[in-house]
């Protein structure tokens, strides 16, 4: 059966592929966290302890065995599903990474789908206009999408529409304090809101959404529409187009059937990029709009040395890429026929 | 009249839109109702069990907030007309009250009769010994706690019948009638939490940890670490006058502008813990409270395994070198108490108290000269990067006046989670920041922690003979005690002389408010909700 589905089988494969990777993360991510500076076992022995209580800090955490039995702790833990205790929030690491990162992946997905809507048109406009003012807007917010770091963003937004026009809900996390949470589905609060039937939730989580969602969208709209432009000019400027304009067709046709079809491919790769980059890199952002994402759980454990929690969101995002990854490599082949997993 | 659209009906339109806006902004206040009261902070609860290992400080108000101890302290008006607790007054909370035995080894508790846990149970003696010997018994944090006040072992807790609590004592001690009013020794239900305990787990940490079972005067009606905290009143209570506020929500924001734009906007009422900066800015636009925290004072520490500060000429010469003026200014915008250029002559037992040092280049020049390192030296100047606001400002300051007498400093930032295992327990760092603060507000106190050998604090490695006899003979002593008073005395000469710590100013705890009054500085610098009232 597996053969007469060349793509089950290649998709098999990599996932099968992706396995030694996963392991080599669960070892260094315990090797590095280990080779941290500081010790747990004092910052969490509280602020007046005494060598002695230090002492049974650490032998309650564990810390007191050899490094190779802690390890095996760890791997046998983590084969039945426990990703261990995280110290600074005080709950199981599945539990906190399984409530923080949808909200992560909330946050950043909607950015990412906001950013591609204005930047793909817009590339797509710069490429087909050359310096029209198309252009230069392009090159203008490009320019200040990455210059301006994104807690600046953030707070001016705040500033602006929340401070002094009054437009936006309170920066206060995903949700005002007046709605209750919907229940759990994804943890995805527009999905689970939606769900349920809760518009009323639903809009008050929109609300909370648009300006995180806006301040990290500015941010990666760059690479993303300076990518659609420059493929778009490569792509226009083939040879293949000049045979189908020579062929007569029509301009719409020339445009979206085979230039920017062809032009896809790195925006694609682009867009696997800017989403992997901004899932971790959106710390800032959560400060600011206190967003219980999973960058600000991760800087804050690797900040207390909290070992599990720092091993589960790496283990969590490497499993994430290794996902992202495949799906980029289904798309390519679903965008390109030409590209086949035969050939790997 | 006409549908078209024509300029006038454009205006209206956007005059309609313009004047729903107000009220949709007002919305999300009304909705909140009268007696639900927004607190935003930038720490994380981790726990609602201060016992637990690992607790947070944010989390030690659920122990506050939530249990109910067998005392607590009044009440007192402060300087900026804010409200403080007031150390030297002790009140009832669960017990009723309490009698102390002629040697003042036997302290005798009577519990309220009517006081009662959040699910109907009598508060029983039987709970009281419970949680005494678990907070005596899980170690770290709050054994420590219980010891400073004489408490050590089970068996020094007793339940005489459901009403009457009798501690025994191995020696009399002024620590420990106000260490049972901090926020440790609190009263668990301990039927409750006995059925949830298991026999890895006597104490019923992992429920408890989430669960909390009091009697205090909130309950806790949601909790999501790394977001909020919601309380709810308890109707019952009987620990002290019911709260004014029914709900209270405590929301976690990181960033201090945006916790910043939320109160100075009005849409929450209180923004606890706000840096100085803040404070300072926010003063003149609504109600903000700066109380220099008790018995807490940043620090220079030049410490004694480095050898030129060995030579007291050279530890003299840093603190006349110090510009402590700019520190403050720099450091704490003017927030918090000077603690420089103070009479040398001591006449009172008030601690902090200003030292005699001012900045004086040209006596810091002499000094030096005056020392075995007339030369000059390199010293790396450490401080922590998780207490930056703060220490980054001073260093440099500090680094740039060394520069003037010679001493060549080099700032080295340590991060947050080395911080602690070098400064306090391998107490290895030649130059440092540091800002113990101690919760009991008497100097022996703080000079047990600070300038004992071996103690935590005691980061500069300081030790003399005399410092460790006074310290000793007078922190078990009452304080009206006819000896009391000079020795310590005695003790601040020494330590002001020596310098083993330079004090630069006494920090303060910073909370705006906008909307809500009643707001009591405490020494565990947690917010304390059962007074607060919105205006």
């Amino acid at each position: 059966m597996l053969a007469s589905t060349p793509r089950l089988r290649a998709t098999l494969l990599r996932i099968a592929q992706s396995i030694p990777v996963v392991i080599g993360v669960v070892v260094i991510s315990f090797l590095l966290t280990r080779a941290l500076p500081g010790d747990p076992a004092v910052y969490f022995a509280g602020v007046a302890a005494d060598t002695a209580s230090i002492e049974q800090t650490r032998v309650a955490m564990g810390l007191d065995k050899p490094l190779v039995q802690q390890f095996f702790i760890y791997v046998g833990d983590l084969l039945q599903g426990d990703l261990g205790q995280s110290l600074s929030s005080g709950r199981s690491v599945a539990e906190d990474l399984a409530k923080r990162l949808p909200a992560s992946l909330e946050l950043t997905l909607t950015a990412l789908l906001l950013a591609i809507a204005i930047a793909v048109p817009l590339g797509v406009l710069a490429a087909t206009r050359p310096g029209t003012w198309v252009d230069h807007l392009c090159r203008v917010v490009v320019t200040a999408g990455v210059s301006l770091p994104t807690f600046f963003t953030g707070i001016l937004l705040i500033y602006i529409f929340y401070y002094l026009l009054g437009i936006a809900p309170s920066p206060l996390g995903r949700l005002d304090f007046i709605y209750l949470d919907p229940d759990h589905v994804t943890g995805c609060y527009l999905i689970d809101a939606a769900l349920m039937g809760d518009w009323e939730t639903w809009r008050g989580a929109a609300k909370q959404l648009i300006l995180p969602a806006s301040t990290l969208a500015l941010f990666t709209l760059a690479p993303v529409a300076r990518m659609t432009r420059a493929a778009m000019l490569t792509a226009l400027s083939s040879d293949f187009i000049r045979t189908a304009r020579a062929s007569g067709l029509s301009n719409q046709t020339i445009l979206y059937r085979y230039a920017f079809r062809n032009a896809l491919l790195p925006v694609v790769t682009t867009l696997g990029m800017v989403f992997s980059f901004a899932l971790g890199a959106n710390v800032l952002v959560e400060k600011v709009f206190a967003w219980p994402g999973i960058g600000s759980y991760a800087v804050e454990a690797l900040v207390v040395s909290d070992y599990a929690a720092v091993q589960g969101f790496v283990l969590a995002m490497a499993l994430l890429f290794v996902a992202l990854n495949l799906v980029i490599d289904l798309l390519y082949t679903a965008i390109d026929p030409r590209i086949g997993f035969s050939s790997k | 009249m006409t549908d078209k659209t024509s300029r006038r009906n454009f205006l209206k339109m956007g005059a309609a839109g313009a004047s729903v806006l107000p009220f949709l902004r007002a919305m999300p206040a009304a909705a909140q109702g009268s007696d639900t009261l927004v607190v935003v902070t930038g720490t994380t609860i981790n726990s609602l069990d201060l016992h637990r290992s690992g607790t947070s400080r944010a989390a030690y108000q659920v122990g506050i907030n939530c249990y109910d101890r067998l005392l607590s302290f009044g009440t007192k008006q402060t300087a900026d007309g804010g409200f403080s607790y007031d150390y030297t007054v002790i009140e009832p909370e669960l017990a009723e009250s309490w009698t102390e035995s002629e040697d003042g080894l036997t302290l005798t508790f009577k519990l309220k009769p009517n006081a009662t846990f959040w699910d109907g149970r009598k508060v029983t003696a039987a709970d009281v010994k419970w949680s005494f010997d678990r907070a005596v018994s899980v170690g770290g944090f709050p054994t420590v706690q219980m010891k400073a006040g004489g408490l050590e072992r089970p068996d020094q807790f007793e339940a005489v019948d459901d009403e009457t609590f009798v501690i025994k004592l191995d020696r009399a001690s002024k620590l420990t009638i106000p260490d049972l009013a901090v926020p440790v020794p609190y009263i668990i239900n301990s039927v409750e939490a006995a059925a949830n305990a298991t026999e890895a787990d006597p104490w019923a940490t992992e429920y408890l940890h989430m669960t909390p079972a009091g009697s205090g005067a909130y309950k806790v009606a949601r909790w999501t670490p790394g977001e909020q905290l919601v309380y709810e009143r308890n109707e019952d209570w009987v620990g002290g006058p019911l709260p004014a506020l029914k709900r209270v929500v405590i929301r976690e924001v990181p960033s201090p502008a945006t916790r910043r734009a939320l109160v100075e906007r009005g849409d929450v009422q209180v923004a606890f813990d706000i840096p100085d900066k803040d404070a300072a800015e926010l003063a003149d636009k609504i109600d903000v409270f700066s109380t220099p925290v008790e018995n807490c004072i940043h620090c220079l520490c030049p410490n004694f395994t480095f050898e030129p500060f060995q030579d007291a000429n050279v530890r003299k010469a840093i603190a006349y070198a110090i510009p402590y003026e700019d520190i403050f200014q720099a450091a704490a915008y003017g927030r918090g108490l000077p603690m420089w250029g103070g009479e040398e002559e001591i006449n009172d037992i008030a601690w902090p108290r200003k030292t005699q040092y001012y900045t004086d280049i040209e006596k810091a020049k002499e000094l030096m000269a005056a020392s075995a390192y007339a030369d000059g030296f390199d010293v790396p100047l450490s401080i922590s990067l998780d207490l930056a606001s703060w220490m980054e400002p001073t260093a440099l300051l500090v680094q740039e006046a060394l520069g003037k007498i010679g001493i060549n400093a080099t700032i080295e930032k340590i991060p947050g989670a080395n911080w602690r295992t070098a400064v306090l327990v391998e107490k290895r760092l030649p130059l440092h920041l540091e800002n113990f603060g101690g919760w009991l507000n008497t100097p022996d106190y703080y000079f047990f922690w600070a300038y004992q050998d071996g103690h935590l604090f005691n980061s500069s490695n300081y030790r003399n003979e005399e410092i460790e006899e006074l310290t000793n003979a007078t922190l078990h002593m009452p304080m009206d005690d006819p000896e009391y008073a000079p020795k310590i005395k005695r003790m601040f000469e020494i330590v002001l002389d020596e310098l083993p710590r330079i004090p630069l100013y006494q920090p303060a705890l910073n909370v705006a408010m906008n909307g809500a009054q009643g707001y009591e500085f405490w020494f565990h610098r947690q917010l304390d909700i059962r007074p607060i009232t919105l205006t």
